[in-house]
């Protein structure tokens, strides 16, 4: 347990190192949200009040499709040159390497949402009428849930075939209680229509159960063949 | 003749891909401080069972114990290399070395310097690990098994696409490491490099062990065939 964080800094620390060096996960979840953005501006009238409704599910789906491009990347680094059989044979422990992905994840989808958020607030001529604060912890709390379960699922795809495939197909399902927070409580902290704190609650709610399974199992799944 | 303790044991070994039985019921005791050199065909089970002994591969049946305890307790005393380097391409030796190091517990960089020093390299070396020509991959991930000073090593195939003089040179290196008490097994298709430094041949042939040899026996006689 001693060695838990020392060894989660030391791997957050090489994977920022290593998406710094090639920026691969980054260039490509840029590329895809502002796709997002245009072509959603191209299908409806993005300034209409019933667009303006929906904001909240576009800026979700837009985070939450790029966030897959950064999750398999994150384990694809890990099985080139089989780089993951030397964390199996060493004594650090599985929950270090979780928790390195998870807040590596973490960091570059805030920094994506940080980006295009002003992006899509000016695209779509958003203008928060309730308390803009709360959007903070929504943001915060709805990323986490999903890089963490993201994270895992991610792990447990990397030796199927069609590992592309299989982490969406994993992954939406499970997460709709978390996206269908997140996307309440924006739309309601955007329109000042109501109280978003049932759907933070939720959205905590989630994180603490996903996180505390996610850490209960992961040297299960990093340890199978 | 002066008996060497057991350290790696595998008992009726069994493992299973599917249908497919790559190991079938191998069992057998090896010594410490020895040069055991696994051979075989394509498809024998050399990897397999060199990576359950790693704790890499869990038997479907029976059991592999690292100085009596299971290769995942014994992992502070395991170094393992394989066909790939298990290096990150786009980080300098010096880089992939010191994080490493970090999970291991070992702080600083000089026993990175140290382990890269041993194989022959320079630990200046900035390039990125991706741009190293072959020889010099495979010197550099025989560096990282040994960083941590482990008592055994597994290696898979260390010497694949790599010229005649630097496997000779890697041959040497592997043979100072015995001489100084480290067991080592080496799973190659290059025995012939191996001869008069190997203390034990163990042959493989359809997921069993069909022959173990050693060097004495053999003295003079060269790598026995198969």
């Amino acid at each position: 347990m001693n060695s838990l964080w020392p060894i989660t800094l030391a791997s957050l620390a090489k994977d920022i190192r290593l998406e710094w060096r090639s920026k691969d996960a980054l260039n490509s979840m840029l590329f895809f949200s502002l796709l997002v953005v245009v072509i959603f501006s191209f299908s409806f009238d993005p300034t209409a009040e019933e667009s303006r409704e929906i904001a909240g599910g576009l800026v979700w789906v837009a985070f939450l499709f790029s966030a897959i491009v950064a999750l398999n990347q994150t384990w694809a680094r890990e099985l080139r040159n089989q780089v993951l059989d030397a964390y199996r044979v060493s004594p650090a422990p599985a929950n270090a390497l979780f928790l390195s992905k998870a807040l590596g994840n973490f960091i570059l989808v805030t920094l994506l949402e940080a980006v295009m958020a002003p992006l899509f607030m000016v695209f779509y001529n958003l203008r928060v009428v309730g308390a803009a604060w709360e959007l903070i912890p929504v943001c915060v709390l709805g990323t986490w849930a999903l890089v963490a379960s993201g994270t895992f699922f991610a792990a447990m795809s990397i030796r199927t075939r069609m590992r592309e495939v299989m982490l969406p197909l994993i992954l939406f399902p499970l997460s709709i209680p978390a996206i269908q927070s997140m996307v309440e409580a924006t739309r309601i902290i955007l329109s000042g229509d109501g109280n978003p704190r049932f759907w933070i609650v939720l959205l905590l709610t989630y994180d603490v159960v996903f996180t505390t399974a996610c850490l209960a199992l992961f040297e299960t799944v990093l340890q199978a063949e | 003749m002066i008996e060497t303790p057991t350290i790696v044991s595998v008992n009726n070994v069994i493992k299973q891909f599917g249908r497919f039985a790559a190991l079938r019921g191998v069992s057998a005791e090896f010594a410490a401080g020895r040069f055991h050199v696994i051979l075989g065909d394509n498809g024998a089970g050399k990897t397999t069972l060199l990576r359950a002994l790693a704790g890499l591969a869990h038997p479907t049946r029976g059991e592999v114990s690292v100085m009596g305890k299971s290769p995942h307790e014994a992992c502070r005393d395991i170094g393992y290399m394989a066909h790939p380097s298990l290096l990150y391409d786009e980080m300098s030796g010096i880089e992939n070395l010191k994080y490493f190091a970090r999970l291991y517990g070992i702080s600083g960089d000089e026993r990175c310097k140290h382990a890269i020093r041993s194989v022959g390299l320079d630990p200046a070396l900035a390039r990125p690990v991706g741009q190293y020509s072959q020889g010099m991959r495979q010197r550099m991930s025989l560096a990282r098994a040994v960083l941590h000073d482990p008592r055994i090593l597994f290696l898979d195939e260390p010497f694949s696409n790599v010229d005649v003089h630097s496997a000779q040179e890697m041959v040497g290196l592997l043979r100072g490491m015995r001489d100084a008490g480290k067991t080592i097994f080496v799973v190659t298709h290059q025995a012939t490099l191996l001869e008069g430094v190997a203390d034990e041949f163990i042959w493989l042939r359809a997921g069993q062990i069909v022959d173990r040899t050693s060097s004495s026996v053999q003295s003079g006689a060269g790598v026995p065939q198969r």
